[in-house]
């Protein structure tokens, strides 16, 4: 470096921490060495929120949230869509590139999920990392429900119509909660107007405070691997990790190789097959929103379909089994758990068993599909397991999580569907395993037979 | 790994089965062809038989250039009701008029073959045996009904072409005891301007005209498409090499 690139260094540095945050979370950011195919999925990430903010800040300057009719007969939010798709130079690619965005960041993250769950990135010290990704993950569907009113088609008015709805189940302020959500009594120009402002401010917002939460709580503690084995614990002399290396140049270059793999899968979508077969851009939606005609199917977007079967599975007759589990909940708590545990679960158990006689199983339904969401959180002290990586827990963890992923599988492709009495068993069926895959982690876990775990990282 | 693997099969391979909701439809597969000849003349069809009810309001008439017409070609022949070439393809009926005609104002076709499409098949399959299916119907205030499109608001704007014709149901027993209407097959009772051939390209000319007009950039995005997939190709083994060269001495 020349004297005076250096002196201008100095200058800043003494000005702004840009030397030492360079090398704390690039140049010296030691993570372990033996990262594998499921940890390219939180780069990733971040690379489908660049887009889909760049995207996003594109087409907000030619997308009008107007719900009234033009002199075609066709809602101006609606035909701004088409306008962004024909007459924006370049809006075609700009407008497939954010609205399949949405659907990849959907992927990506739920498989930057999956490999925390495999390996045990949310046990300790990395729980408030776990948490604030859970906290990223209930800002994303927000987003992205909110965005998907915006082209103001039948299915972006309809699947509103019935998620705001659900709000008007609960007990007293519902039906008042649902009018202050929608600003009117049913979804208008004034919903597509304050859904719009969540969407391109308020959520981001929220939403980059909590990604940046999430990095600088990784950095602190620093990355788990597949061996879910703590580096930091052995170092050499200089204090650096004996199996860590610098995230730059090791990671990055790594990283743009699988930039460029998923560039190439995400480019055949965009060129190839942009609607996703009707899962990423549902057929119904290039009919302009109706109020009066309602859809004979309303699905939602293939991210969202296991929590709305979930929601969908908790029928009147099925509360019961709810019941039964929460008592079941409640009793182990009195028999094992320390006084606050007791507590709590006393507290919940007091209301929702006999709530559930007196509310409709409607809420309920809405309780469970965010109890869904919600129950991510709690994993680090659900797992008691000694080892946190999968390759050294035993059969009974590898089970667990084969039949939790099958039963996930099945109620996504379920909420696609029409529901059918046959369906809504499955569903309900996949709900209570859902649950139970988390309620009864506690006792697998510590039952499970495991391996030991190695001292240092291996190759695998 | 073994395991790892089998789950991902498992999740990526159950989503693959299709949605099914609504009555099922047996829909002809539509010989679309984005050929300029096909395109014309699905133009020409369009603007003289559908863009009197129908608009197309997010298609601009210089727009057809893409089809290799052009303003001239366009102006002279294409533009009954509009002044200027950059003018959206709209129509001078009133909407609330419309409804009171046809029980439902017609909806603009813009889109019309993207939001057709379902488990069924394409937009286009739909649209191609829509029109081709409309049969005599004394019950019906136009006298028109449709196999596809049960008790449709709209007359057979093509009958002129096509002929006419009749539709033959029989009545079947679901095995519950209830009769239900099972199409059989239509009859042509008077002959058109076309035979089946010449009406049934036509309707593939007019149908791919849709699907070009649902989307104009279709096409170019393809071509971008392979250009863009081959760059990032060389970008992954460029970086996978790189990936190689820095990675050599970690062990």
């Amino acid at each position: 470096m020349t004297t005076k690139s250096q002196a201008l260094l100095n200058w800043i540095d003494e000005r702004f921490p840009l030397t030492s945050t360079y090398k704390a979370h690039l140049a010296e950011y030691y993570a372990p060495k033996n990262f594998n195919f499921w940890y390219f999925f939180g780069s990733l990430a971040l690379l489908v929120l660049v887009i889909q903010i760049v995207t996003g800040i594109f087409l907000v300057m030619h997308y009008k949230p107007d719900a009234s009719l033009n002199a075609a007969g066709v809602p101006v939010a609606f035909a701004s869509v088409e306008y962004i798709m024909r007459d924006v130079p370049g809006g075609w690619i700009i407008r497939y590139m954010h609205s399949t965005g949405a659907s990849a960041f959907f992927i990506v993250v739920y498989m930057h999920m999956f490999r925390g769950l495999l390996y045990g990135s949310y046990r300790k010290p990395r729980e408030l990392v776990w948490i604030f990704g859970a906290l990223i993950f209930l800002c994303l569907m927000a987003e992205a429900f909110m965005g998907y009113l915006l082209p103001w088609g039948q299915m972006s008015f309809w699947g509103a119509q019935v998620i705001v709805n659900l709000f008007s189940a609960i007990p007293l302020i519902g039906p008042d909660l649902s009018v202050f959500i929608r600003g009117d009594y049913v979804v208008s120009d004034a919903t597509l107007n304050r859904f719009f402002s969540f969407h391109v401010i308020a959520v981001p917002l929220v939403l980059l405070g909590l990604v940046a939460a999430h990095l600088v709580a990784l950095h602190e503690v620093g990355s788990n691997n597949p061996d879910g084995v703590e580096i930091k614990k052995k170092k050499d002399a200089n204090g650096i990790p004996l199996d860590g290396i610098p995230f730059h140049p090791y990671y990055t270059v790594k990283d743009i190789f699988g930039v460029a793999v998923f560039l190439i899968v995400f480019s055949a979508i965009i060129f190839f097959a942009p609607e996703g077969g009707g899962y990423f851009l549902e057929f119904n939606n290039f009919i302009p929103a109706d109020p009066l005609k309602t859809p004979p199917h309303i699905a939602p977007v293939w991210y969202f379909t296991p929590f709305y079967s979930i929601l969908r599975a908790v029928t009147s007759d099925f509360l019961i089994v709810l019941q039964a589990g929460v008592a079941a909940i409640w009793v182990w708590a009195l028999l094992r758990a320390p006084a606050l545990g007791k507590a709590i679960a006393t507290a919940v158990a007091v209301i929702v068993i006999p709530g559930m006689f007196f509310i409709d199983a409607k809420f309920w339904g809405v309780v469970m599909m965010g109890a869904g969401v919600v129950v991510l959180a709690f994993l680090p002290w659900l797992d008691q397991s000694p080892v946190k990586s999968i390759r050294y827990k035993g059969a009974l963890t590898k089970i667990a999580i084969a039949i939790f992923v099958v039963a996930f599988v099945i109620l996504g492709y379920l909420g696609v569907l029409p529901p059918t009495p046959g369906r809504n068993l499955t569903a309900q069926i996949c709900t209570v395993i859902y649950f139970l895959f988390f309620a009864l982690m506690p006792i697998y876990s510590k039952l499970d037979k495991t391996k030991p775990e190695p001292e240092r990282v291996t190759w695998k | 790994m073994k395991f790892l693997r089998t789950l991902a099969l498992v999740a990526f391979a159950a989503p693959l089965a299709s949605f099914a909701s609504g009555p099922e439809l047996h829909l002809d597969k539509a010989p679309v062809s984005f050929e300029n000849k096909s395109l014309q003349n699905g133009a020409k069809l369009f603007v003289n038989y559908c863009l009197n009810c129908h608009g197309a309001s997010y298609l601009r008439y210089n727009r057809l250039k893409d089809i290799g017409l052009s303003e001239d070609q366009i102006r002279d022949n294409l533009m009954f009701t509009a002044d200027k070439v950059g003018e959206q393809m709209k129509v001078a009926l009133q909407r609330d008029e419309a409804k009171q005609w046809f029980g439902v104002a017609p909806p603009d076709l813009t889109v019309i073959a993207r939001a057709r499409a379902s488990e069924f098949g394409s937009g286009a399959d739909w649209l191609y045996t829509y029109l081709r299916s409309f049969y005599q119907d004394e019950k019906r205030p136009t006298g028109w009904n449709n196999v596809v499109f049960e008790n449709v608001g709209m007359p057979h704007v093509l009958w002129e072409l096509q002929g006419q014709q009749v539709a033959h149901f029989a009545e079947k027993d679901d095995g519950h005891g209830n009769k239900t209407k099972h199409f059989e097959g239509f009859e042509l009772v008077k002959p058109g301007k076309m035979d089946k051939a010449q009406f049934d390209q036509n309707v593939a000319d007019l149908v791919s005209f849709i699907v070009w007009m649902g989307e104009p950039a279709q096409q170019t995005r393809k071509q971008i498409g392979f250009f863009v997939i081959a760059v990032l190709s060389l970008l992954a083994v460029v970086s996978f090499l790189l990936k190689k060269a820095y990675w050599k001495d970690v062990h």
